[in-house]
């Protein structure tokens, strides 16, 4: 008997207007889990031997949206949305936090796998075994905040119609895209609950280019069985008990960050990186918490922790924007970043991004590009649709933000990413621009620098990790190191799904997985098999690319050019990475992984884990 | 110190406070089903809008309109704490405790087709323990006022539709902004 798992997956085929219930065995789920792990093995199933010619915008990708056993258990409610990325060209698990996950898994159904493309316009509208495409013209071009108003109305009226008698419908689960995501940018998000988002890896284009604007989810049904309820009923006390323990994080989140990581750790971008000092206290949580927050604990089903927090401004010239928070990463790369160092220009441009769909960090990472190139004269006013993009100018970003989601003009080139619009600004202006981009692999590297040596992430971070820039997923070692620090580490998170913001002793996660599904998933197992297969595949994936370009590890396992220059202030300053140091220790993480001098994974690592057709398919790769 | 638990009892609410994290779903359905079902808790946080959560459940009216509503006979008042017991041998499923309702509190369970209402846990709630056990304090236990000058009416208040206090709550976290909102 399955324990933990709906037991169903949801694959619908948009070009065929075909929907399915899949069974997984028993035995697949047991070797992969959930969430990323699991995503993986399906993607890579039908798209492995033909991965370099998918185009991650056309109808052939698969999109994924997976829970995992412990999603709806494990205090939190967090899901993997998946696919080949637009910006990678490999495969990224991009967690997204909210009720979608939990609703789906109470309408019986562990995930969606979608193909295809829709001709025009849909949602998909789950309520327990009622599943239709419907149609979504009506809020085709709609903002979040629009987007998710109508849903919700839209998808409760009829919920009320086909159960008069129930009472009152609570709202709905809904994963949606905004304007960026319709218009197929490369650096859209997928949202719940107008700021929640997995931004990394930009699927909202996917879900763009198959012309689905929204999955709605309603589940009336109860949380499939545990193995053992009881026990989970004791884990989860544990782990709320772990989170009440710990005062200041349940206070602040991650949103003291914004001024600490600068001043304490000196690890946080400041203008495109030039610095990653600062000592800004007009943007300390302080001001958050007396100028902007209005819930100081907000968070999403089954959380104990509650680390999220309600931004409002009433009043002033950004009078109107809602958004949470922010957190670190968006106080950072939609602030500091940017120039930006008050609470209300950061929460007005955090919101207008959340609101076209764009994914916080890496728009805030491509925005302080082309700043940069501005600020050199590499950009003129005229080549920037006649904008002034001067740093801390938060309404120039705002505009500039809006025309990258609707691809209009210099948004148009910017849209792609960071990585390929400095290719293509790089070959318009016949200049190097290369050693002004952050980012690995075409995912922008999140606001964690390196070179200070305070901050958690090190040199291998993101130039060995199979995820790029993701600053959650990071290469390190040991393998089996910290939870932030090692990504088969986080891929227990990732495959559980578990929220990593909720997991305070990993001694936790083991026995929770075993009262859950039944089944002794040991930690040596996580390690030595079903985290190490996934990153190999993820590897794999990644290295293959294609069809617009790939990755050769020689080359692109490397940490940004402004990382080995020294920090300019600060405590820090002259502080920097070392290239020949950062070169041994990525021997010693290739050696680790079981991949040869050149970063491909050998043969006989691939046999060893039962992988075959990977290694067939990383055959050509090897004859580099 | 003694803490005796008060015979009759209501759960204050303080909206503002709510995190929306639901965990009083998770206890309320783990006491009453034995599993995690939020679907089938007796308390549920209305999220009609993000940042606006609502913990909806029983008043327990002073007039008690779903017992006088229930053509079966089915719903009955507990007279140790008040709260409205619901006979789900006996509910046929009619909804007309629901129209009652000037709060369309109660709904119908997802699988046994019955009415759902708060039964306070006999005096000590569950989900009164959950929330303030995470120190959000949205919902905590007060005497049920008993007169009048006490304002046994105003409790009524309480019993509202979610969609009606989320206007007056939006409005008052969103300003302006809550119309383009809800």
């Amino acid at each position: 008997m399955l324990y933990g798992y709906a037991g169903k997956m949801l694959e619908v085929d948009l070009s065929r207007d075909r929907i399915e219930e899949k069974t997984y065995s028993e035995d697949l789920l047991r070797q992969w889990v959930g969430g990323r792990s699991l995503a993986t093995r399906i993607l890579w199933g039908r798209l492995g031997s033909r991965w370099q010619e998918i185009d991650p915008l056309g109808p052939e990708n698969v999109f994924l949206a997976l829970t995992g056993p412990l999603t709806g258990y494990y205090p939190g409610a967090k899901m993997i949305i998946s696919g080949k990325s637009p910006q990678s060209n490999g495969i990224i698990g991009s967690a997204i936090s909210g009720e979608f996950a939990v609703e789906l898994k109470c309408a019986g159904y562990d995930g969606v796998v979608v193909e295809g493309a829709a001709k025009n316009p849909v949602y998909l509208f789950v309520a327990d075994d009622t599943v239709e495409i419907r149609d979504a013209s009506n809020v085709w071009g709609a903002d979040g905040k629009q987007t998710l108003r109508l849903l919700t109305k839209e998808t409760r009226d009829e919920l009320s119609k086909r159960w008069p008698s129930r009472g009152l419908w609570k709202d709905p689960g809904i994963l949606y895209i905004g304007p960026a995501g319709e218009n197929k940018t490369r650096i859209a998000a997928v949202l719940q609950k107008w700021s929640h988002a997995a931004g990394y890896g930009g699927y909202g284009g996917v879900m763009g280019s198959k012309n689905l604007k929204a999955i709605v989810a309603k589940g009336t049904k109860a949380m499939p069985p545990a193995a053992d309820q009881a026990k989970v009923n004791d884990l989860i006390r544990e782990v709320c008990e772990d989170s009440f323990a710990h005062d200041d994080w349940r206070r602040w989140g991650t949103g003291h960050a914004g001024y600490s990581i600068g001043a304490d750790m000196s690890s946080e971008p400041v203008r495109n990186w030039q610095e990653e000092w600062h000592d800004e206290k007009s943007f300390g949580v302080d001001r958050f918490e007396e100028r902007v927050w209005v819930k100081r604990y907000w968070g999403d089903y089954g959380c104990p922790t509650t680390c999220l927090k309600l931004a409002v401004l009433r009043e002033g010239p950004y009078k109107g924007a809602i958004t949470d928070n922010p957190d670190y990463e968006l106080q950072a790369y939609l602030g500091t970043n940017l120039g930006i160092f008050t609470p209300e220009e950061n929460v007005y441009l955090v919101a207008k991004v959340d609101d076209l769909g764009l994914d916080g960090i890496t728009a805030g990472n491509v925005m302080g590009f082309a700043a940069e190139l501005y600020q050199r004269g590499v950009l003129t006013s005229k080549e920037l649709d006649g904008m002034d993009l001067k740093w801390g100018d938060a309404k120039a970003f705002a505009l500039l933000a809006e025309r990258i989601a609707g691809r209009k003009g210099i948004g148009g080139i910017l849209a792609e990413g960071t990585y390929r619009a400095a290719v293509k600004i790089g070959e318009m202006k016949d200049v190097d621009v290369m050693k002004y981009l952050i980012q690995s692999k075409g995912v922008a590297i999140g606001a964690h620098g390196i070179r200070s040596g305070l901050d958690y992430a090190s040199d291998l971070s993101y130039s060995c990790s199979v995820q790029g820039g993701d600053h959650t997923s990071t290469a390190g070692l040991p393998l089996d190191g910290e939870l932030w620090k090692s990504e088969l580490s986080m891929m227990v998170a990732d495959s559980g799904v578990v929220c990593a913001f909720n997991v305070f002793d990993m001694d936790v996660v083991w026995p929770f997985f075993k009262a859950v599904t039944g089944w002794d998933i040991t930690r040596e197992e996580w390690y030595n098999s079903i985290a190490l297969k996934t990153v190999q595949i993820q590897r794999a994936a990644l290295l293959l690319g294609g069809p617009d370009l790939k990755w050769d590890p020689r080359i692109h396992d490397e940490n940004p050019q402004r990382f080995y220059e020294p920090l300019p202030n600060g405590p820090k300053a002259g502080e920097k990475a070392d290239r020949e140091k950062f070169y041994r220790r990525r021997r010693e993480f290739y050696a680790a992984m079981g991949w040869d001098e050149n970063g491909i994974p050998t043969s006989e690592t691939l046999q060893r884990l039962a992988l075959e057709d990977v290694d067939e398919a990383l055959r050509k790769l090897r004859k580099l | 110190m003694s803490e005796e638990k008060p015979a009759s009892v209501w759960i204050v609410r303080d909206y503002r406070r709510c995190s929306g994290c639901r965990r009083c779903e998770v206890v309320c359905s783990l006491h009453h089903e034995g599993k995690i079902w939020p679907e089938a808790s007796r308390i549920r946080v209305f999220m009609l809008v993000p940042g606006v959560e609502i913990p909806h459940l029983c008043v327990q009216c002073p007039d008690y309109p779903c017992v006088n509503a229930c053509p079966v006979q089915a719903l009955s008042v507990d007279e140790k704490t008040g709260a409205v017991r619901v006979d789900k041998e006996i509910c046929n499923g009619c909804g007309d405790c629901i129209d009652a309702c000037p709060g369309r509190v109660p709904h119908l369970h997802p699988g046994g087709g019955y009415s759902l209402i708060c039964d306070l846990c006999n005096g000590d709630p569950e989900c009164v323990k959950a929330c303030k056990q995470g120190k959000w304090n949205t919902l905590w236990i007060a005497s049920k006022p008993d007169s009048p000058t006490a304002g046994t009416l105003s409790i009524k208040l309480y019993a509202r539709p979610p969609q009606e206090t989320t206007k007056d709550l939006a409005e008052g976290l969103y300003g302006d902004t809550a119309k383009e909102v809800i």
